[in-house]
């Protein structure tokens, strides 16, 4: 087997006052440093099991997870739905980090949204903090436009700055992996260029899974691609295979436009 | 025709609470000139409080006790009801299960629908015995007033508190979790500066009705023109002073009533329209 | 690990608070009950005060919080729909509703002077009427602001379609607009009504009161809790016992009118 960040194994989730599971004994694996795409129409349950990765699903009581999600750390594997203790759901998501749908900065400086993280992580030391705020906003692509006004509220940035500063304070926290909500279905086409390209280029610190509803995106930045429908993984394999000689018909039906 | 008639009467109707606003600041000025030209500023800082006994146009007249005693009172409600509204506004939106968030808030906005009389009764019998046996007075002064008053105004203070901490955005919140942060970090880090406005103006709102409010003080606070020495001191308040000794009033008496009504209103305005104004927001949706 | 114990703490304390509110809120309820059914009797809903019941208290309150309504309730509709559908938002739109704002906060002693220095003053005694326009003036900007927020709900687009349908602006008003909002504004006003009949400050010097039983607006009118105010201080065990009585049924009345009001919206939405 190849070099595995994370694993599904029958991993099946139900929210909270819901019978039916939505989703169904899922089996995804996700690949060290490459960049896995989701993909699926509405409500296929993509997010949810994006959610369902660093159990920020855990903030509303009452899901119901069953199977296995392994993360693979030192050589160890490790079941994280068997954490109970809030430490180690905080250090869960400090491993595997997470960007939104739209852009969400503190409504803090540039800066401290950077050094949220860490501060939470103890990171005391200022020039430690200083430098690793510096090569969170270079590694985001954003550190020219904010290295002088670092101490302005983030507030003030248009919305692909934000969400690049979004991107900086997760990296910021040497994350393994990094979960991508739809990142840039909030922004302009150019700003989404940027964050891909961005993406792209993480994918040798950090391991990406991202969840999108625009094919060419996950066809453009992914090197695995994941197909969901209904709560089921129809189809999983290598990018290009999934775009280019799908196995399932639905997959097909899928991507060339017959339905979703 | 009837389309314009409806409008105008509309019309009418919206400036009317512009003109009872003019017309209560009128009235009360015009009712006070005696005691404003006689006393002026002076007023604020005088401890005396005695009527002529012959001619009801002379006397000394001065608002220092009644008003130290209001503000001794709110700045007592205030710093017991402000955090335990917070720590009430974090509960329900933050701790409680959802099958609780619902009886809490109703239970809560009752607290807030119970008459302050009933509040000025039930702290008379039930709540000064407890202050004396505790802290030794007569039950009934600053003390009592305060701690009574403060569970009047924590409702309110909590609801509104409660309402701008539930415009907080969940992704923003969950954006703060995804970090590893704690419940308490996002609350201080993430609620507390988004909902920052909100919150001080619920404080400064609560700020204005405990000021006002006149019958659960007027059981408590003791009504008496004296200066207190100790927390659990009986003294007296702008609105108690109105409500005990205001239709026996006479002539330039009656006037400093007036002008501490005035001040009442001025400074009950000048706390409103702040907390409006500047943390609030207009309300224009 | 220290932050975490610093969460436990703040989160334990805020439990704590909201346990401490309802708490209270039991406490009164639970002492106004004891103390009040205890003191009730048949009697007391049949006599007047004069003869130790609260008949005439009772009408009286509930006369001058109805007639305050009847007049507070078509003004403040027709500010609200000023407000919200005829001002098109301008700069004095915004000074009224912020005004009516302020006036909605405004201390209730200080209108009740106002009101004195109107209505009593120039008579030379007490009367219903006065007590009427003191809770009146406090009724009104409850009742705009609760059209105005309610009427923001209704949909642009049921305006239009009624526009498009060949109705005018006030026709539609009265016909669709208000009848959209009506839930909202019915717990409005029956939330407005049952804070004016709790109102003790604004009828001290204004209605005063009467233990008799009257219909006469034009003189001391009997109210129901400036009876309290005044049975509570007197020293005999009787006075006392009525004064818990009288409590017990102005807080049953005020809770549930209360009540009724957010059940009406709890079901529609």
């Amino acid at each position: 087997m190849s070099n595995l960040i994370m694993e599904t194994k029958d991993f099946s989730f139900t929210y909270a006052g819901v019978d039916a599971p939505s989703l169904k004994k899922i089996n995804l694996p996700i690949e060290k440093n490459k960049i896995t795409a989701m993909i699926g129409p509405s409500g296929c349950g993509k997010s949810t099991l994006l959610r369902a990765m660093n159990r920020i699903h855990d903030l509303y009581p009452g899901n119901k997870y069953e199977g296995e999600i392994n993360l693979f750390k030192d050589g160890k594997k490790e079941n994280i739905l068997k954490l109970k203790r809030e430490n180690d759901l905080i250090r869960l998501r400090q491993d595997v980090g997470m960007i939104f749908q739209k852009p969400t900065p503190f409504p803090m400086s540039i800066y401290d949204n950077v050094a949220y993280g860490m501060r939470l992580a103890d990171v005391k030391n200022k020039s430690e903090l200083d430098d690793r705020v510096e090569k969170a906003l270079q590694d985001a692509a954003i550190w020219k436009e904010t290295k002088d006004r670092l101490h302005t509220s983030a507030l003030g940035m248009s919305g692909g700055q934000q969400q690049r500063l979004c991107i900086a304070r997760a990296v910021a926290l040497k994350p393994d992996v990094l979960l991508f909500d739809e990142p840039t279905s909030a922004l302009d086409p150019i700003s989404t260029g940027a964050i891909e390209e961005l993406i792209a280029e993480l994918k040798d610190e950090v391991s990406i899974v991202i969840v999108t509803h625009n094919m060419q995106q996950a066809s453009r930045l992914s090197d695995y691609t994941a197909f969901m429908y209904l709560g089921d993984l129809i189809e999983y394999d290598k990018t290009d295979t999934i775009f280019m000689n799908p196995s399932q018909k639905l997959t097909e039906d899928y991507i060339t436009g017959r339905f979703g | 025709m009837g389309g314009k008639l409806f409008k105008n009467f509309s019309f009418f109707s919206a400036t009317l609470s512009f003109f009872i606003l003019v017309g209560i600041f009128s009235i009360l000025f015009i009712y006070a000139q005696d005691s404003i030209h006689e006393f002026g500023f002076h007023f604020l800082g005088s401890e005396v409080w005695e009527a002529d006994e012959d001619d009801a146009e002379l006397g000394v007249f001065g608002g220092y006790i009644p008003l130290l005693g209001t503000m001794l009172s709110t700045i007592i409600a205030m710093v017991i009801a402000t955090p335990l509204a917070i720590g009430i506004a974090i509960f329900l939106t933050e701790i409680a299960h959802k099958s609780l968030i619902k009886p809490v808030s109703i239970a809560i906005e009752l607290l807030a629908a119970i008459p302050s009389i009933i509040y000025g009764m039930w702290g008379l019998f039930y709540f000064a015995p407890i202050i004396q046996s505790t802290f030794g007075g007569n039950g009934v002064g600053l003390l009592t007033a305060g701690i009574v008053l403060a569970i009047m105004i924590i409702p309110f203070m909590a609801a509104i508190t409660r309402d701008s901490m539930n415009t907080v955005p969940d992704v923003l919140k969950e954006s703060a979790y995804a970090m590893g942060a704690t419940k308490f970090e996002v609350i201080k880090d993430v609620i507390m500066p988004y909902a920052k406005g909100g919150i001080i103006g619920s404080i400064i709102l609560a700020l204005g009705r405990a000021l006002g409010e006149t019958m659960a003080v007027a059981f408590l606070i003791g009504s008496v023109m004296q200066l207190p020495s100790k927390i659990t001191d009986a003294t007296t308040s702008i609105p108690v002073l109105l409500a005990n000794n205001f239709s026996e009033a006479e002539g330039l008496e009656m006037s400093s009533m007036y002008y501490l009504a005035l001040i009442l209103f001025v400074v009950s305005f000048a706390i409103i329209s702040i907390a409006k104004f500047y943390f609030l927001g207009k309300k224009v949706k | 690990m220290n932050r975490l114990l610093l969460n436990k703490i703040i989160l334990v304390l805020s439990t704590l608070s909201a346990v401490i509110g309802i708490s209270f809120l039991f406490w009164i309820l639970a002492t106004l009950t004891y103390k009040g059914v205890s003191s009730l009797h048949l009697s007391t809903f049949t006599q007047d005060l004069v003869n130790g019941g609260i008949r005439n208290l009772l009408v009286g309150q509930f006369t001058m919080a109805l007639i305050a309504s009847a007049i507070a309730v078509p003004i403040g509709m027709f500010a609200g729909i000023w407000l919200r559908e005829y001002s098109n938002q301008n700069k004095l739109a915004s000074v009224i509703r912020n005004l009516s704002d302020v006036m909605m906060s405004a201390p209730s002693i200080v209108i009740g002077v106002f009101v004195y220095a109107l209505f009593v003053a120039p008579f030379g005694n007490y009367n219903g009427f006065a007590g009427v326009i003191a809770l009146t003036i406090m009724m009104i900007p409850i009742i705009i602001s609760t059209t105005d927020n309610m009427l923001a709900l209704v949909p642009k687009e049921l305006r239009e379609a009624g526009i498009a349908l060949g109705g005018s602006k006030h026709t539609i008003i009265v016909q669709i607009i208000i009848k959209a909002a009506k839930v909202g504004i019915t717990t409005g006003v029956l939330l407005s009504f049952a804070r004016i009949i709790g109102e003790t400050a604004p009828l001290l010097f204004t209605s005063a009161n009467n233990q008799f039983f009257t219909m006469d607006l034009t003189g001391q009118f009997p109210s129901l809790t400036v009876s309290i105010y005044n049975l509570a201080t007197y020293p005999d065990e009787e006075s006392r016992q009525l004064a818990w009585a009288a409590s017990f049924v102005l807080t049953a009345i005020v809770l549930i009118i209360n009540l009724t009001g957010r059940y009406m919206t709890r079901n529609k939405k």
